[in-house]
């Protein structure tokens, strides 16, 4: 009985069906493990969490000569900078936009630098459905390479205040190379 | 009665109790010593829980009706404010009270023994609920709209921090009378032998609830302090591991109480026991050793963590807890299945399993509990819990779809279940509208079911989680969701109807058997299911523990279905931007 206490003698290897189903939820715990660093290998995508320590002040300044030196457009009063394939581009969240849209080719891979400068903000990248935390104070690094071109949309969805759901932004990817 | 006693099954105890002169009674049920101490603040803090789930359940139908895009019922502010509320009182209050209740329950019933401390109790009791008034109160003025996580930098009212921190110290009381209570009964002498497993259980879930509780600490002080002056900051990585240190272990908190409350519904309703005592306490165990690592969970997309650290922590190291989930999600069921063949119901596969007591409230919302659990909860877990299968779930509602299928589908589901002995048995209350009664864990576990899986899908689409508008109207770059995620939101909203629905109808038919239920006192309770005499007369064998095809079978399919999502869920992150 569970609400009893057990017999002096009950100690004892498990055996039977229970020993079966032990057995093959181990090797399926296995195989679930062993994905993971496979993955990280082999896969494409993975969170590594690179990241370096810098103040709202500093990523706000290094974003704005991102933009100075990159711009290519302007759409609704946005900038649009285009980084170099395989060069750095710099994101900035704040309450409540993405800033400032990034323009990427498709195929090439980008060193994109994301932080806040006031709450904590999630990137969410749709309709792909690619997610990541950024944080204030952290300078969070996504090495990307798109893989298809289109407009691709970044939302909000770490918690921001009352605009929260107001915090859109853009990625444009070009098919071809430059 | 239940089968219990007419099973004859519950010998009778032998050593002697420590409990002073009438201060115990004896169930006239099941014959188990009840403390008249330890039975009172089982009720007050069961009626405080049910309290703490009507103001979660006002919440969640607001909630519910909020993100069903059809009716999108408050404005964004209400909706922030309510949802603050309904993730505080539901998996705050209303779990930690019932938890509290369940450990005053079996610490004393199970050992025989007197509660340790009324005084203890007392203080723990006034702290979680003047801790609970003052957070719902600091909510709904409006000052603290930083939902349940308050994330640093965003900025609470000091007394929002300062309330959890009352509940966090008064359900450590609880639990420091728990484990007293657990150290006077061996001295005295209670019991002989080892504990009974669903006090082994329950211990196991106290000793996660120390560090829970410790790792709350670490996170609200700070915050408060910073939030009155005294501190300039609070690193919001930091702040982070160490309030998931409390948000998610404390799940495993509710896992651990929510499976002894299985052992304990199985054998208060079939009379089942353990196939193997070792496998079941072991199986504790690694919730023990391994769950304190769970954090990891809420950062695997998080910056300034690294691949190895998030791979091995989000595992639970190699999924040693995921392994003991496993092993109760197999010797559960069994143990029903051996009990209820040795009562000579063995026809076929799952003849044990129609011939079940499924008109006992208890049993069936056990039983609905264990397979929503499993099934929804467990799988989701791991494959949400993958370090890189995670990119494509963070923040969406992918995670509380998840979430909702454990912590209420799981443990909410399994304590309303027992919600049907503890009244009759410890409130001496008999519940009215018994067809009802019989019906709501039904209601309430298909409802939940379907709000899960509308969430869940919904989040596979990108609908982010804690968001009041999918429609993006007002946004400088219009967007939105591909209108399957429309369909899923809708399905969303009518379970969520249809949950909240069981939900408030448990609460009437609670409030109804305790204030004016009919009293059972020196009667016992009136049986929920009469047996129907076994289709077939027991033979030697029925009793045969290793016995279980049923349950071999149902197992498999929970297998299938687990590495059939598993590895779809591997092909669809394939499909999406390179990154690193």
């Amino acid at each position: 009985m569970s609400i009893h206490s057990p017999p002096e003698d009950w100690f004892e290897a498990p055996s039977g069906a229970e020993r079966v189903w032990i057995g093959i939820a181990m090797i399926w715990c296995l195989v679930m493990f062993i994905a993971m660093p496979y993955w990280y290998f082999f896969g494409k995508q993975n969170s590594t969490g690179e990241a370096y320590r810098v103040t709202p002040a500093a990523f706000s300044a290094r974003v704005n000569t991102f933009v100075e030196s990159h711009k290519v457009g302007e759409v609704k009063g946005m900038p649009i900078a285009e980084p170099a394939p395989g060069g750095d581009a710099y994101l900035l969240a704040r309450m409540w936009q993405w800033y400032p849209v990034l323009k990427l080719r498709k195929g090439q891979t980008y060193r994109i630098h994301i932080s806040s400068t006031d709450l904590q903000h999630g990137f969410s990248l749709q309709p792909l459905n690619m997610n990541f935390q950024i944080l204030p104070g952290y300078d969070h690094v996504l090495t990307i390479t798109p893989t298809s071109a289109g407009e691709f949309s970044i939302v909000c969805n770490e918690f921001c205040g009352i605009g929260h759901h107001l915090m859109t932004g853009q990625i444009l990817v070009e098919e071809q190379a430059p | 009665m239940t089968t219990i006693t007419a099973d004859g099954v519950l010998p009778a105890r032998t050593p002697a109790g420590n409990h002073l002169a009438g201060a115990v009674r004896s169930c006239e049920t099941t014959g188990l010593p009840l403390c008249a101490v330890s039975s009172r603040f089982v009720r007050w803090h069961a009626v405080a829980a049910v309290v703490f789930l009507l103001i979660g359940g006002i919440g969640a139908i607001l909630l519910a009706l909020t993100r069903w895009p059809a009716v999108h019922l408050l404005n964004p502010p209400w909706y922030y404010r309510v949802l603050t509320l309904h993730g505080l009182n539901m998996l705050i209050f209303w779990i930690l009270n019932f938890e509290v209740a369940i450990l005053y329950f079996v610490g004393t019933t199970l050992l025989n023994s007197r509660l340790y401390s009324a005084a203890l109790a007392w203080a723990g009791f006034l702290l979680m609920i003047a801790g609970a008034i003052i957070v719902d109160i600091a909510i709904l003025s409006g000052t603290s709209d930083v939902l349940m996580t308050s994330y640093v930098p965003l900025l609470a009212h000091p007394a929002f921090y300062l309330g959890i921190i009352l509940v966090a110290v008064g359900c450590l009381l609880g639990v420091i009378n728990f484990f007293g209570t657990l150290y006077i009964a061996k001295r005295d002498g209670t019991y002989e032998g080892s504990v009974p497993l669903v006090v082994f259980g329950a211990t196991a879930a106290a000793i996660i609830a120390v560090v829970t509780l410790l790792h709350g600490a670490a996170a609200m002080i700070p915050a408060f302090l910073w939030s009155v002056g005294l501190m300039d900051g609070v690193d919001p990585s930091w702040y982070r591991s160490t309030w998931w240190g409390l948000g998610h272990m404390s799940q495993q908190v509710n896992v651990c109480a929510m499976v002894s409350v299985w052992y304990l519904i199985g054998t208060l309703s079939v009379g089942s026991k353990p196939l193997s005592e070792t496998v079941c306490r072991g199986a504790f165990l690694l919730y023990i050793l391994f769950i304190n690592v769970a954090s990891a969970h809420h950062l695997l997309t998080d910056p300034g963590v690294g691949a190895a650290w998030k791979i091995w922590n989000t595992s639970y190291a190699m999924y040693l807890a995921v392994l003991a989930s496993m092993v109760h999600g197999f010797t559960v069921p069994a143990s029903i299945e051996v009990a209820m063949r040795g009562k000579g119901f063995r026809r076929g596969l799952f003849g044990w399993l129609t011939a079940a007591p499924w008109k006992n409230p208890a049993f069936s919302g056990f039983f609905l509990s264990l397979v929503i659990f499993g099934f929804g909860g467990g799988i989701t877990g791991v494959v949400l819990g993958t370090q890189q299968i995670n990119i494509m779930a963070h923040n969406t509602l992918r995670i509380p779809g998840h979430f909702h299928v454990t912590v209420v589908g799981g443990t909410t589901l399994a304590f309303m279940a027992l919600t049907y002995y503890l009244v009759p048995l410890v409130f001496r209350r008999e519940f009215p509208a018994r067809v009802l009664c019989r019906l709501q864990p039904w209601i309430f576990g298909i409802g939940i079911t379907l709000f899960a899986i509308g969430m869940s899908f919904a989040g596979s689409y990108g609908v982010p989680r804690r968001h009041w508008d999918v429609e993006f109207s007002g946004a400088l770059f219009a967007t939105g969701f591909d209108s399957g995620a429309h369909v899923m939101l809708g399905l969303m909203g009518i379970g969520g109807v249809i949950a909240a629905t069981g939900l408030f109808l448990y609460i009437a038919l609670v409030v109804a058997a305790v204030f004016f239920g009919r009293s059972n006192a020196g009667a016992g309770m009136e049986p929920w299911h009469t047996e129907r005499s076994g289709g077939e007369v027991a033979r030697p064998g029925d009793e045969d523990e290793h016995h279980t095809p049923g349950t071999l079978v149902l197992t498999g399919i929970f297998l299938l279905s687990f590495v059939v999502y598993y590895f779809a869920n591997w092909k669809w992150l394939s499909d999406v931007w390179h990154v690193r």
